[in-house]
């Protein structure tokens, strides 16, 4: 069981939360000027690292809030936790 | 290779089973192969062996960063079956069914392949409503399939709780007969024998590094026991798509997660075929050792570490004595991760890559090991011709920029 700190609501259980997969995915401003292949990166391809990752987190049964999360994917530990908007403590967005 | 055979076994029993004949060799890997096949799981060497078999291609490496079969080949519920939606999917499927139903004999290797049928249970009107429609395009697929109701289900499996009271009540279910298990470490023991027999160098803790290319063109891997030319490379790494992927800054619509399972201490037997539910979430066979084995879902989060969350075993678990009351105080024996690469349609990813002389084959996510011969048989024929066969044409990675993905999530009787 991972404890996630929630920026708001302080560390919780990992089941009141649900992870919404790699943070820092822009949406194109102008979809409509984009090739298929752009659209198509944009919508489905994701780096899927080993090692850390920049993710989204919401907390679905406590404040409803999104947040991103840095996390090692190999040993899952949480490195660090900040609010939507924010640049990640160590960089890298 | 030594044939397996009552004969073999008789003169073997004379010299007290000391002088077997090692399955396949170890060798030291060449300086230069074909064919490399990166990734040495049971569709890696399914590959090998179909190169090998169908196509002539015996100058072929296996390389294997840690032992073969030790990732998801050894990790998953062994269940086979080919009932899915859509077209594309249901002659992928199909097409590996009708090998799986050869395979023991094609490889003189007891896969212990069993049609002991999968029951996928319905719990609501639209499940129903779903099974049916399934139903309907298996069979005119000229794929086997059933739709049972609650009676029936209850027939087929006694101890299963089919009371109206239950909190998610079983309104019936869809049956693939053809349908069932098969033992999987046999699988990838079977492929390495078979491809070793035809001359294809099996290397195991030889993790690949690098992939290198000149102009486009694929030359060769880097390997933890040195750079090994190759004129193809075949990646086949599962999990770890994504990280072989970008070696070759090829960005992938994979996400890697930790799917568990976990199996019971023996009992007799209780359970002769397979049965799933989408709704509460579980699958459950018992091996022919006696022990349960149970299957769960996938961690939201994405995860090489090869375990997951407890609440997902217990939710798991959960569902399963649901359905099955009476298994409340067996005990569980063992439980572990793999890690599946799961594509955002739920199939797989066959074909050729914009570096010529590099294929990949991935994302088959949950459901890898029904499909092993098949991946392994269109594979080989993909990187043979340089070009798909039909059957993998519609799994190229093109479909995520031209939109026509293959939606088999929750549609087919995908239990994630």
């Amino acid at each position: 069981m991972l404890i996630v700190t929630c920026p708001w609501c302080g560390p919780r259980e990992q089941t009141e939360f649900s992870c919404g997969g790699e943070a820092h995915i822009a949406r194109p401003p102008d979809p409509g000027a984009l090739t298929d292949e752009q659209w198509g990166d944009y919508l489905f391809m994701r780096k899927n690292p080993r090692g850390r990752h920049l993710e989204q987190w919401v907390h679905t049964y406590g404040c409803r809030r999104w947040f991103n999360v840095e996390r090692d994917t190999v040993t899952y530990r949480i490195t660090a936790v900040y609010k939507a908007g924010e640049e990640p403590p160590g960089g890298g967005a | 290779m030594n044939r397996y055979s009552l004969w073999s076994l008789v003169r073997n029993a004379r010299t007290h089973h000391e002088d077997w004949q090692a399955a396949w060799r170890s060798p030291e890997p060449k300086r230069e192969y074909d064919v490399v096949i990166v990734g040495g799981g049971a569709h890696g060497l399914a590959t090998a062996y179909y190169l090998a078999k169908e196509h002539g291609i015996t100058n072929v490496a296996v390389l294997e960063k840690g032992w073969i079969g030790g990732g998801n080949t050894g990790r998953n519920t062994t269940i086979v079956r080919s009932n899915y939606l859509w077209d594309e999917a249901t002659h992928l499927y199909e097409k590996s069914m009708k090998l799986w139903e050869g395979l023991s004999q094609e490889l003189n290797f007891n896969v212990m392949f069993s049609q002991r049928g999968v029951l996928n249970l319905g719990h609501t009107l639209q499940d129903m409503r779903d099974i049916q429609r399934r139903v309907n395009a298996n069979r005119l697929n000229g794929v086997d399939g059933e739709v049972l109701t609650a009676a029936q289900v209850k027939a087929m499996v006694p101890i299963i709780n089919a009371s109206p009271e239950a909190r998610y009540p079983i309104l019936g279910a869809s049956l693939q007969r053809r349908a069932g298990t098969a033992r999987h470490d046999a699988v990838a023991w079977g492929f390495a024998r078979g491809a070793d027999a035809c001359g294809v160098d099996i290397i195991q803790n030889c993790e690949v590094t690098g992939i290198r290319r000149e102009g486009g063109q694929v030359v060769g891997v880097e390997t933890a026991k040195g750079y090994i030319k190759a004129k193809k490379v075949g990646v086949v790494a599962a999990g770890h798509s994504s990280v072989l992927a970008a070696m070759v800054d090829l960005r992938l619509p994979i996400e890697s997660h930790p799917l568990q399972a976990l199996v019971s201490e023996p009992i007799k037997p209780v359970l002769d075929t397979v049965v799933m539910s989408n709704a509460v979430h579980g699958y459950i066979s018992q091996s022919d050792k006696g022990d349960l084995v149970i299957g769960a879902g996938i961690d939201a989060y994405t995860g090489y570490g090869q375990r997951g969350s407890f609440s997902i075993i217990e939710g798991t678990l959960a569902a399963i004595l649901e359905l099955f009351p009476s298994f409340s105080r067996v005990r569980m024996n063992r439980q572990w991760g793999g890690i599946v690469d799961v594509c955002p349609d739920a199939c797989p990813i066959i074909g050729l890559t914009p570096v010529m002389g590099l294929y990949f084959n991935c994302g088959w996510g949950t459901g890898g090991f029904k499909a092993t011969p098949g991946s392994g048989w269109v594979f080989a024929h993909t990187m043979a011709e340089d070009r798909p066969h039909e059957l993998n044409a519609a799994f190229s990675i093109d479909r995520f920029f031209t939109g026509h993905l293959i939606d088999e999530h929750g549609a087919a009787a995908v239990a994630h």
